[in-house]
């Protein structure tokens, strides 16, 4: 058994089970720490936030990562990673998607990846997870887990402290850097060994699990997200697409035009600052959402797409409510007067 | 409360969770022990985030203030142990 301290980075995504495998690493095995989160721009706490969504008491949902920082007194390293290198991947998943938009296996060997340099610039011995195995049924199956941490380029350096009794060996165990035994061997989805750990260890304040944090596998999210991908003549996505994406109503109403109609007064905050390089609706003299539209529209969409932004206002009753539209390279605004639909039938199919 | 004058401002306003707070570590790697970084935010998450990362990296958290959709964050910057 050698004595050097084992240096161990984190991927910390501030639930239970990563939390538990800091506290293993740190506390119970003793090595050095480096606990890193990534951003992928796909949290589903920063798209709440976006859209003005709070809890039920009023207060915004906190970053879990940062709450599990502070609980357990250690920093964790928010690291960015929504470049257009990781929205490639997303777009172009070599091991597809899984039941919406969320290419978990890709998605985790390009996190794994940078996890990698990250570990060799600082000079780590392995890199650490809150993974459990069979916990997910896709990324966290055994078959799966090896396939990721070969494409990651981490093989024998990737440990699973909540499950490595039930996988090979790690380089870190095998060389005597870290004791095996003191390892665990839970697998499945129950959480009650989780939690029951959590006491022993006095971890007080930890989420409970809510389905998951990544707005890729929200099913809505996910029809938006191929709408965009099936209309284009190559399958690349850029971040302020993914922003909007996520903000308010989405309709097609054609092959080469996209509206957009916020939903809330963040929503249509949100819309405004993305107002350049598309046309932006709003009715006029009567309150109503800030729509935006994208693409080559025609006269005809131009009329439809007001149609619908009056349907969503206060004027929807009115015999006709007149859009102000404004934007499309052109300067100052046009008014045009339009029937509100009567219905939301009426443009149902228009809906993505 | 009268907040400290700051040493550095950092405006991250119209970004959101965690953003500000990944540039709040950046700004704060470059300052010196103990002076006062103001991040002025438009997130309402700053209200929490940032206390929770003053506790994770153990620099002082001086209390944030809300002006309508503006809010301000005051932190002073840790000694070296």
């Amino acid at each position: 058994m050698t004595t050097r301290k084992a240096k161990a980075l984190g991927l910390i995504s501030g639930g239970l089970d990563s939390m538990l495998s800091l506290k293993i690493v740190r506390d119970v095995l003793g090595c050095e720490v480096r606990a890193v989160t990534f951003y992928t721009g796909f949290c589903i706490t920063e798209t709440q936030r976006r859209a003005g969504r709070t809890r039920a008491d009023g207060t915004v949902k906190p970053n879990e990562a940062l709450q599990a920082g502070a609980e357990l007194e250690t920093e964790v390293e928010l690291v960015d990673i929504s470049d257009q290198g990781y929205l490639d991947v997303i777009a172009n998943p070599k091991f597809g998607y899984g039941a919406n938009a969320n290419p978990c296996i890709d998605c985790r060997i390009d996190m794994f990846q940078r996890a990698k340099s990250l570990l060799e610039e600082w000079g780590g011995d392995f890199v650490f997870t809150g993974e459990v195995l069979g916990q997910r049924p896709k990324s966290q199956r055994r078959h799966t887990m090896a396939l990721i941490e070969k494409n990651a380029g981490l093989q024998g350096r990737l440990l699973r402290p909540l499950s490595a009794q039930l996988l090979p060996p790690t380089l870190a165990e095998k060389e005597g850097l870290i004791d095996r035994s003191k390892l665990l061997k839970i697998s499945g989805r129950g959480r009650r060994e989780q939690i029951a750990l959590a006491q022993e260890m006095g971890i007080a304040n930890f989420p409970q699990p809510a389905g998951g944090c990544c707005y890729l596998t929200d099913e809505s999210f996910a029809r938006k997200f191929f709408d965009v991908l099936d209309h284009k003549p190559e399958r690349k996505i850029a971040r302020e697409e993914i922003v909007l994406l996520a903000t308010g109503r989405h309709f097609r109403i054609s092959d080469k035009v996209k509206l957009v109609v916020g939903r809330t007064e963040g929503e249509n905050f949100q819309l405004d600052r993305f107002a350049e390089g598309r046309y932006r609706l709003e009715a006029a003299g009567v309150n109503g959402p800030i729509a935006l539209v994208e693409g080559e529209p025609s006269w005809e969409d131009m009329v439809t797409a007001s149609r619908i932004v009056a349907r969503y206002g206060k004027g929807k009753d009115l015999p006709q409510v007149t859009v102000s539209w404004r934007g499309g390279g052109a300067d100052g605004e046009d008014l045009v007067p339009v029937e509100p639909f009567r219905d939301d039938e009426s443009f149902a199919q228009l809906r993505i | 409360m009268e907040r400290p004058a700051p040493d550095r401002t950092l405006d991250t306003s119209g970004k959101y969770c965690p953003v500000p707070i990944i540039e709040t570590a950046k700004a704060v790697k470059a300052m010196g022990p103990g002076e006062v970084l103001l991040v002025i935010a438009t997130d309402p998450g700053i209200e929490t985030d940032m206390p929770a990362w003053c506790k994770s990296t153990r620099h002082e958290y001086l209390g944030t203030d809300r002006d309508g959709r503006v809010f301000r964050s005051w932190v002073r910057t840790r000694h070296p142990a």
